[in-house]
């Protein structure tokens, strides 16, 4: 008996058409705008409070044109990028050898353990009178949010290359050393690589945390002022741009990832 | 070269749910060069653990294995080793699998990569090169497995339930074509298995072994010609080696049951 195409939409874990998963995500997002400027031009809700499409395309046009979006984004990728790759190059190597090695894990899991649980954002009075409101801060906050986390994701995935990898090694005349650089580095990079895109979007939160807290420029520092200039046009240019570089950073690690270990996506 | 010697071996641990448990008992065998040796056993009566004591993963409790006489204190490229779950890395192309062990040991570029494509090609793989783990079968992988181990020159060959994971007609395969290779090669093989007619069509000799502690409890001669095609799996001579291997692991693996 032929099952009605509904009846096929909605199989767990069974595929669906690829025109229709196309579309149903198209109308969706086109319904979720479409409703936007139902209630702002509408007039169902306020400027005030929500303001309309055309209003955030000005904004956006105007803050771009006098450079204010530009010197902010630039400061913001600044500090998310430096943060970043300052907590990815000390936690990559550190976690790969905690999930590696025994007697790492033994050192360091308390302290990481412990370092995890604590939220970031109540670290930054602490930050701040360490460090300032500036770019330090921003960096710290970056690297004590993501650092411990990519920590443990890390060891998680060097924990989990099977055994056999490191037998099988040895019995071909692999020394130690060698099968820590032929074996378990190469075993983990795709989940290192999945650890630090996961880790970015965090990054991204916790640098506007950072930046709506205490700064003088930035993308949070942007929002801000325009919250305090009762200019919510400006706030979703904000809210935008962080959304769409988030999306572009996560688009570049999925393409890095498919050029970088071609291995990971072949059937 | 390949002689392995394996004298009153035991090899006992601790579990935290069952406390010490002895896995082998005082096991002595000897193979003799260029034999083809097999293991036949109920699961979990150790007989893996014997392979990875002589390979060198494992430190045994009292005994010790040898190999051409040398004391085993750690694994080396003189034992290679097959492993049930394949074990190829996921990262490299078949012939970077094959080259592995080569690459290690700084083996020219030239010569490795020739003795790759032989060992790829009497595995039946040409072709495949560049081909990555995952885009191969079960019994294609496990070709790769072999023709690493082989690429490397071992003395000794260590197989670990090999064709387990492979359905009846590939082990079938897979059988005839180790057989074949291994007669040309003329490499000591030990070789574990629970299954029986595996254990008598590829060996000259199979120790039967008992449920845990481990122990040999029989030795078969086979004694059958070779080369040997799958057919004498029907002759009387075959038939008589398997009614008695298995009467013994009949009263073995009855035991172990009983025991958990």
């Amino acid at each position: 008996m032929a099952a009605g195409t509904l009846d096929r939409l909605f199989r767990p874990n069974k595929p669906i058409p690829r025109q229709i998963e196309l579309w149903t995500g198209i109308t969706v997002a086109a319904s979720v705008f479409g409703l936007w400027c139902l209630f702002t031009y509408g007039g169902i809700v306020s400027g005030d409070f929500l303001p309309a499409p055309g209003e955030v395309w000005a904004a956006f046009v105007s803050t771009l044109s006098d450079g204010t979006l530009l010197k902010h984004t630039r400061v913001s990728l600044y500090e998310i990028y430096l943060g970043f790759v300052l907590s990815s190059i000390i936690a990559v190597p550190l976690g790969i050898f905690m999930g590696g090695f025994r007697i790492v894990a033994a050192a360091i899991e308390p302290v990481v353990n412990f370092m995890r649980y604590l939220p970031v954002t109540a670290l930054i009075p602490l930050l701040i009178l360490w460090v300032g409101i500036g770019l330090e801060q921003k960096i710290a906050v970056i690297f004590l949010g993501t650092f411990f986390q990519q920590i443990v994701l890390i060891a998680d995935v060097s924990g989990r290359v099977h055994d056999d990898l490191y037998n099988v090694s040895y019995t071909l005349g692999a020394s130690r050393w060698q099968v820590v650089t032929r074996v378990l580095l190469p075993a983990t990079m795709p989940g290192v690589m999945d650890t630090l895109r996961v880790t970015m979007g965090w990054a991204w939160t916790f640098l506007v945390v950072a930046e709506l807290v205490a700064a003088s420029s930035g993308l949070g520092y942007m929002i801000l002022q325009a919250m305090r200039g009762l200019h919510p046009a400006t706030i979703f240019v904000g809210i935008f741009v962080i959304g769409f570089l988030g999306l572009v950073t996560d688009l570049a690690f999925k393409w890095a990832k498919n050029v970088l270990l071609p291995w990971t996506n072949i059937r | 070269m390949g002689q392995v010697h394996i004298d009153e071996v035991s090899l006992a641990f601790e579990t935290r749910r069952a406390g010490r448990v002895v896995a082998l008992e005082q096991l002595s065998l000897a193979v003799p060069e260029k034999q083809f040796a097999v293991i036949v056993g109920p699961s979990g009566c150790g007989k893996s653990s014997l392979l990875d004591l002589v390979a060198g993963l494992k430190e045994t409790t009292a005994g010790q294995c040898r190999v051409d006489g040398k004391v085993v204190t750690s694994p080396g490229a003189d034992r290679g080793m097959v492993f049930q779950s394949y074990s190829l890395f996921p990262w490299l192309t078949v012939r970077k699998n094959v080259e592995f062990g080569l690459s290690l040991n700084k083996v020219p570029p030239k010569e490795r990569s020739e003795r790759a494509d032989h060992y790829i090609g009497s595995v039946g793989l040409l072709g495949f090169e560049n081909a990555y783990p995952s885009q191969l079968s079960g019994g294609m992988k496990q070709r790769v497995a072999i023709a690493r181990a082989l690429a490397n020159d071992p003395e000794v060959l260590l197989m670990d339930e090999p064709f387990g994971a492979l359905d009846s007609q590939t082990r079938s395969l897979m059988q005839e074509l180790l057989l074949g290779i291994w007669e040309k090669e003329q490499k000591t093989v030990l070789f574990v298995t629970h299954d029986i007619d595996e254990a008598l069509f590829l060996g000259d000799v199979v120790y039967v072994m008992s449920a845990r502690p481990g122990r040999i409890i029989d030795t078969i001669d086979v004694g059958l010609e070779r080369p040997r095609h799958y057919d004498i799996i029907t002759t009387p001579q075959f038939i008589e080696f398997k009614r008695r291997i298995m009467s013994s692991l009949h009263a073995e693996v009855e035991k172990a049951m009983n025991l958990n």
